[in-house]
């Protein structure tokens, strides 16, 4: 077993060439090899100190997030709060702070767990993955990247750099959601993330995705019967039923099928609101399950 | 099995040592190098007995590859006390019954060292999110809580 450090994203990538596998905060890949989920990879390279992997910034036309981004870095970034803030929601329900202390955004993303928060958010946003390799750059929209649990499209030569957002318009709000049976170190037994654009309280444009009830973070399709609606109960209400009908959900320990589909319009229909509040300039603080108290009870 | 060198920096003294790059932090800083505050409870991030700072930050030591740590400033609650006197979080925490078994209690002073570090007046929800990732099955939290509110009025004063 090798370990070495990389202090550059080129060096990085040279060194994934080479058949190195990326290690960024470790805290999906070590629990699992600890776990005897799937043991460490021979030959591992540090990307954790590479600084311009740490950096979130506006360009004219995206929102750029490094992919070292820690969460407790994204849950409090003011261009984050203010701008996508249903991926700060998402950041900030992530594990405990010990967990939000290293674990990255890119590391969430390529894990590809169905059940990661910031996938649903992210997706909902319109986000592309950039993915760098001795060959060049490529970029990847997450509707494409996900292709079954812990599966990307990515090679394995390939390494995640950022995440570009493009820039949301003025009257444009998301959250995220999830259901949650403890406040700390648990995943998500569902959650929803909603992007809504409004005029005049009528809906301009939406998107929604979805969390652990499906293979991978799915998109729901079909809300453009809502464009032109008012963003009332209404609304939300039928939002929650595409989501219902969409899902695809397993049993497992953590819940049934059954409650699974139930509790995804429960949580696609509150994202949706949420979402809607923001975007009409209300004050909802991140994240939006402590703020209106769903899910666990502290 | 291959080994690498590292210099692991705990508590302000270099530990060079030579280990496998799967061992994890909390069984390098008990076995290796015999600190054993920290304790592994559960050794699948789930409980927060193995909590120590990395450049002040906490993170679960069970599922930290050790020679990652390498170049980062170690804390562990040996690092708390200055010398024979007990650090103010310490010396709360007894006063005020937060300890039973004392087996979360390394763990859950780590945590609430690097919550007043960040946010030296933190209100009581702070306080439990600071202390989420720590798990005790003894006390109830509420003494524990009380323990960090009285350091963090103390420390400030
Ligand atoms: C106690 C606990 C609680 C958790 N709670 C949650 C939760 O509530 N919500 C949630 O979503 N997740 C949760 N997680 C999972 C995990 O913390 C997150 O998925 C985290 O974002 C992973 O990031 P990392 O940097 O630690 O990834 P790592 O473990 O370092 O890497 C994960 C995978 O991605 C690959 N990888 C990492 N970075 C890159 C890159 N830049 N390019 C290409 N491949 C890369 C690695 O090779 C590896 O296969 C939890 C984990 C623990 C231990
Ligand atoms: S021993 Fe590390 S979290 Fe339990
Ligand atoms: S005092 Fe026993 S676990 Fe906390």
């Amino acid at each position: 077993m090798s370990f070495l450090r990389a202090n550059t994203a080129d060096e990085a990538v040279q060194l994934l060439a080479e058949g190195a596998r990326p290690i960024a905060g470790g805290t999906d890949l070590v629990v699992g090899a600890r776990q005897g989920k799937a043991p460490l990879p021979q030959n591992l390279v540090a990307i954790d100190r590479i600084a311009e992997l740490g950096v979130i910034e506006a360009t004219e036309s995206h929102i750029r997030i490094g992919s070292g981004v820690t969460h407790a870095q994204l849950m409090v970034d003011p261009l984050i709060v203010d701008r996508l803030t249903g991926v700060a929601d998402a950041a900030a329900l992530v594990g405990s702070p010990a967990t939000r202390n290293v674990g990255t955004v890119g590391g969430n993303i390529m894990n590809g767990s169905p059940a990661m928060d910031t996938g649903a958010p992210l997706m909902a946003l319109g986000a592309v993955a950039e993915l760098r390799s001795i060959e060049g750059t490529r970029e990847v929209a997450l509707t494409d990247l996900w292709c079954g649990p812990g599966r990307t499209t990515a090679r394995p030569d390939e390494l995640c750099t950022a995440l570009l957002i493009p820039s949301p318009r003025d009257q444009i709000g998301s959250a995220y959601v999830r259901l949650e049976y403890r406040r700390a170190m648990e995943i998500a037994v569902v959650g929803a993330a909603a992007c809504m654009a409004l005029d005049a309280g009528v809906i301009v444009s939406i998107r929604l995705a979805l969390t652990a009830v499906a293979p991978t973070i799915q998109e729901v399709t079909g809300l453009d019967v809502l464009i032109g609606e008012r963003a009332d109960d209404k609304s939300f209400a039928a939002i929650a039923e595409l989501a219902r009908d969409q899902a695809q959900p397993i049993s497992d320990v953590r819940a049934s099928d059954h409650y699974r589909r139930h509790t995804v319009g429960v949580m696609a229909q509150r994202a949706g609101h949420a979402a809607a509040s923001r975007a009409n300039g209300d004050l909802i603080t991140v994240p939006v399950n402590r703020a209106l108290g769903i899910g666990a009870a502290s | 099995m291959n080994h690498t060198n590292v210099t692991l920096r705990v508590n302000e003294v270099d530990y060079p040592i030579s280990i496998s790059t799967e061992r994890n932090l909390s069984g390098v800083l008990r076995e290796t190098i015999g600190l054993t505050g920290t304790k592994e409870g559960c050794d699948d991030c789930e409980c927060g007995a193995c909590m120590v700072l990395l450049d002040g930050q906490p993170i679960n030591s069970c599922s930290y590859l050790a020679v990652q740590a390498e170049g980062c400033a170690i804390t562990t609650v040996e690092g708390l006390a200055d010398g024979d006197e007990l650090h103010a979080l310490q010396r709360n925490i007894l006063e005020a019954g937060g300890v039973q078994c004392g087996f979360c209690t390394p763990g859950m002073l780590m945590s609430a060292r690097a919550l007043l570090d960040r946010t030296p007046d933190p209100t009581d929800e702070e306080i439990r999110i600071g202390l989420s990732g720590n798990l005790c099955r003894c006390t109830g939290y509420a003494r524990i809580i009380d323990a960090v509110r009285t350091t963090a009025v103390e420390l400030s004063n």
